[in-house]
């Protein structure tokens, strides 16, 4: 199918659509410009649009966070690439102080989008390999979105840069060229809103980025053994869809959450303490947790494979659950 | 400097310097009476918080804010408070910020110094030094990139020029040829920390030359030296030439805040300064310049007294803002 691509080329074609569709925005980071970007994404845009829509950066983090911060204050629609979204660190007060407060603070919005590559599975080591988006979830004043599919890296990355707020963009590293899907954009789109990816009756299982895939997995391993699972994308973690996951809990009465990040103090916690408070009465088994080991994500692929998820890891706590 | 000897016949130029220096003078005394009604209240324990003020080193915003063109847009920090007089922000709002009153431009959601108005063309500070000098630049870049003639002005302390977002900017701007003017107020203390613990070099100006940009260092207290220096490294952003460092020289005569009793300052120090107060200095030239007389300098400080007053009994008036509207101030819709 011609109009297949792959999640990074979902946006590249996203970049490509707004850069061309709105004057406003621009493009800038470390080697987006003629490098195109570490994972290509950004490949070819600065010979289209030019040196003054994508923009090559110094290694400077801070400066270039706050300059993009400035430049949406004054109505541009920066979109800024940290190589990985490790590097989040380096930029850190320009976006949880300066850009997520200001609004907050003075009324003005910050329309501004950063792109993070995150997640491992590519003895990346404890560098290159994190998945940082709970240091954000917690900081009112920015919205983080992490598309799973092809689709969503298309259409929610036009609903970001149509946003007037801060976002963080988590792209799954793991699935830049490995899951493929039709290039949506739509600059209406709402930055928002849970998917049910699989219908079932027994166990939900919420996910999202790449462990939505081993969730996938798992559920169809576990439908051979006659448990059926509804598996919900969660797509935009701030604003939290909570209605889509309570609606499937409410008709499954359990829930194993499963991600990529540790699931202590992180999206599987704070989603296990809302389903106790809010649907005691709907749980038939206690809410169960997968994600990472605690402990930096470590180099050497046996190391790495033994912290973080997986489909057998994912489908072993929904068996634990459905025998409740 | 000559004294001043009856009527003098000006030329346009002392004629636009003439005014120039009355409204210099008009900004320091109410900075400086601002300041002293906010330290005031605070004592009083009216005041939420501590207050923070630049006492000593008004010359140094007062000259710096008046150098700015209307589109330019300026970052102000701690000891910067004329910038925002003069740039548009009232007495009134400024003392309704300080104690958390609704109608500051804040609107209770900060406080203190971190004080600002976009649209009037400041932007409100955030604590972490200096994080806002590549945010002023991003403004004034996309102003350039929309054909405006824009400089941004940040400003930081000499401690603070000492962390890492002022050498990222530096060199980003460099590179970027950006227009962006850097001051360094050069105030001799980070908090309770002296210069020689914190500061290598003798001349922070000197740096500039490492990043390949232009810099200018003068006389922090006397207001006409800045505005001259300041307004020179703006044009020279405006015009094309890349960003600028201005390192002026000056000193905190008080304590970080109003809660800092400076015990740590070696004796001798703030008498040694006192005599090149800035407003005294501007005094010497007002003598000199516009044969300012005592009677001038009544009708003066009664103006900004009488100005500081009403703005004191506005703000203590003043409701506190609802707490209604907090979780609607979060993002922007």
């Amino acid at each position: 199918m011609s109009d297949t691509v792959t999640y990074v080329e979902a946006i590249r074609l996203a970049l490509r659509t707004a850069l061309g569709d709105d004057e406003r925005v621009l493009v800038l980071g470390e080697d987006v410009g003629g490098g195109g970007g570490a994972f290509r994404a950004t490949a070819g845009l600065q010979e289209e649009f030019g040196e003054q829509r994508v923009i090559d950066t110094p290694i400077c983090e801070s400066a270039f966070t706050g300059a993009a911060v400035g430049m949406a204050l004054d109505g541009m629609r920066p979109v800024v690439e940290f190589q990985f979204s490790d590097f989040l660190t380096s930029g850190m007060n320009a976006i949880v102080n300066t850009a997520a407060k200001m609004h907050f603070r003075h009324g003005l919005g910050v329309p501004l989008v950063i792109r993070a590559p995150a997640a491992g599975g590519f003895a990346g080591g404890p560098f290159h390999s994190q998945n940082p988006e709970a240091w954000f979830l917690r900081t009112p004043g920015l919205k983080v979105a992490c598309p799973a599919t092809a689709e969503d890296a298309g259409l929610l990355l036009g609903a970001a840069i149509a946003d007037p707020n801060p976002v963080l963009f988590f792209e799954q590293k793991s699935l830049y060229t490995r899951v493929k899907g039709e290039f949506t954009y739509d600059s209406s789109a709402p930055l928002s809103g849970a998917a049910v990816r699989r219908p079932g009756s027994d166990v939900t299982i919420v996910s999202y980025g790449a462990t939505l895939h081993l969730a996938l997995t798992a559920a169809e391993g576990l439908a051979d053994e006659g448990i059926d699972c509804e598996v919900v994308d969660l797509r935009v973690l701030c604003p939290l869809d909570f209605d889509t996951v309570a609606a499937s809990v409410e008709k499954t009465g359990r829930c194993v959450i499963a991600h990529e990040d540790y699931p202590d103090y992180g999206v599987a916690a704070e989603l296990a303490a809302r389903l106790a408070g809010e649907l005691f009465r709907a749980l038939d088994a206690p809410v169960g947790r997968v994600g990472a080991r605690f402990w930096p994500i470590p180099f050497s692929p046996p190391l790495e494979q033994a912290t973080l998820p997986t489909a057998e890891g994912i489908a072993e706590a929904v068996r634990e659950l459905a025998r409740f | 400097m000559q004294p001043h000897s009856g009527p003098q016949v000006l030329d346009s130029t002392a004629i636009a310097d003439a005014a120039g220096l009355r409204e210099a003078g008009y900004w320091l005394h109410l900075v400086r009476a601002v300041e002293a009604a906010g330290r005031r209240l605070y004592l009083q324990g009216r005041l939420p918080g501590s207050f923070y003020d630049g006492y000593g080193q008004e010359a140094t915003a007062v000259g710096a804010g008046l150098a700015l063109a209307p589109r330019d847009i300026a970052c102000p920090v701690i000891r910067d408070l004329a910038v925002h007089l003069i740039r548009g922000i009232t007495p009134a709002e400024v003392l309704r910020h300080y104690l958390g009153k609704a109608g500051g431009p804040m609107d209770g959601r900060d406080g203190n110094v971190h004080i600002g108005s976009f649209e009037r063309g400041t932007i409100p500070m955030i604590s972490h030094l200096p994080e806002m000098l590549p945010v002023c630049m991003g403004v004034a870049l996309s102003r350039m990139r929309r054909g405006e003639a824009s400089a941004a002005l940040g400003f930081c302390g000499d401690g603070s020029s000492s962390g890492g977002v002022f050498h990222e900017t530096l060199n980003l701007a460099a590179v970027w040829k950006a227009p962006l003017v850097v001051i360094v107020e050069r105030n001799r203390f980070a908090y309770m920390t002296p210069e020689d613990k914190y500061l290598a070099v003798p001349e922070i100006a000197a740096r500039a030359a490492g990043y390949g940009i232009r810099s200018w260092s003068g006389d922090g207290n006397d207001v006409l030296e800045v505005r001259s220096l300041v307004g020179a490294a703006l044009e020279h952003a405006r015009s094309g030439g890349g960003p600028a460092l201005v390192e002026l020289f000056t000193y905190r005569m008080h304590g970080h805040g109003a809660h800092d009793d400076q015990r740590y300052v070696p004796p001798g120090e703030l008498e040694a300064w006192a005599l090149r107060d800035p407003l005294l200095r501007w005094h010497e030239l007002a003598v000199e310049q516009l044969g300012w007389t005592a009677a001038d300098q009544q009708a003066l400080e009664a103006r900004v007294a009488s100005e500081v007053a009403a703005a004191v009994e506005d703000a203590l008036a003043a409701p506190y803002p609802d707490p209604d509207g907090l979780a609607a101030s979060v993002f922007a819709q």
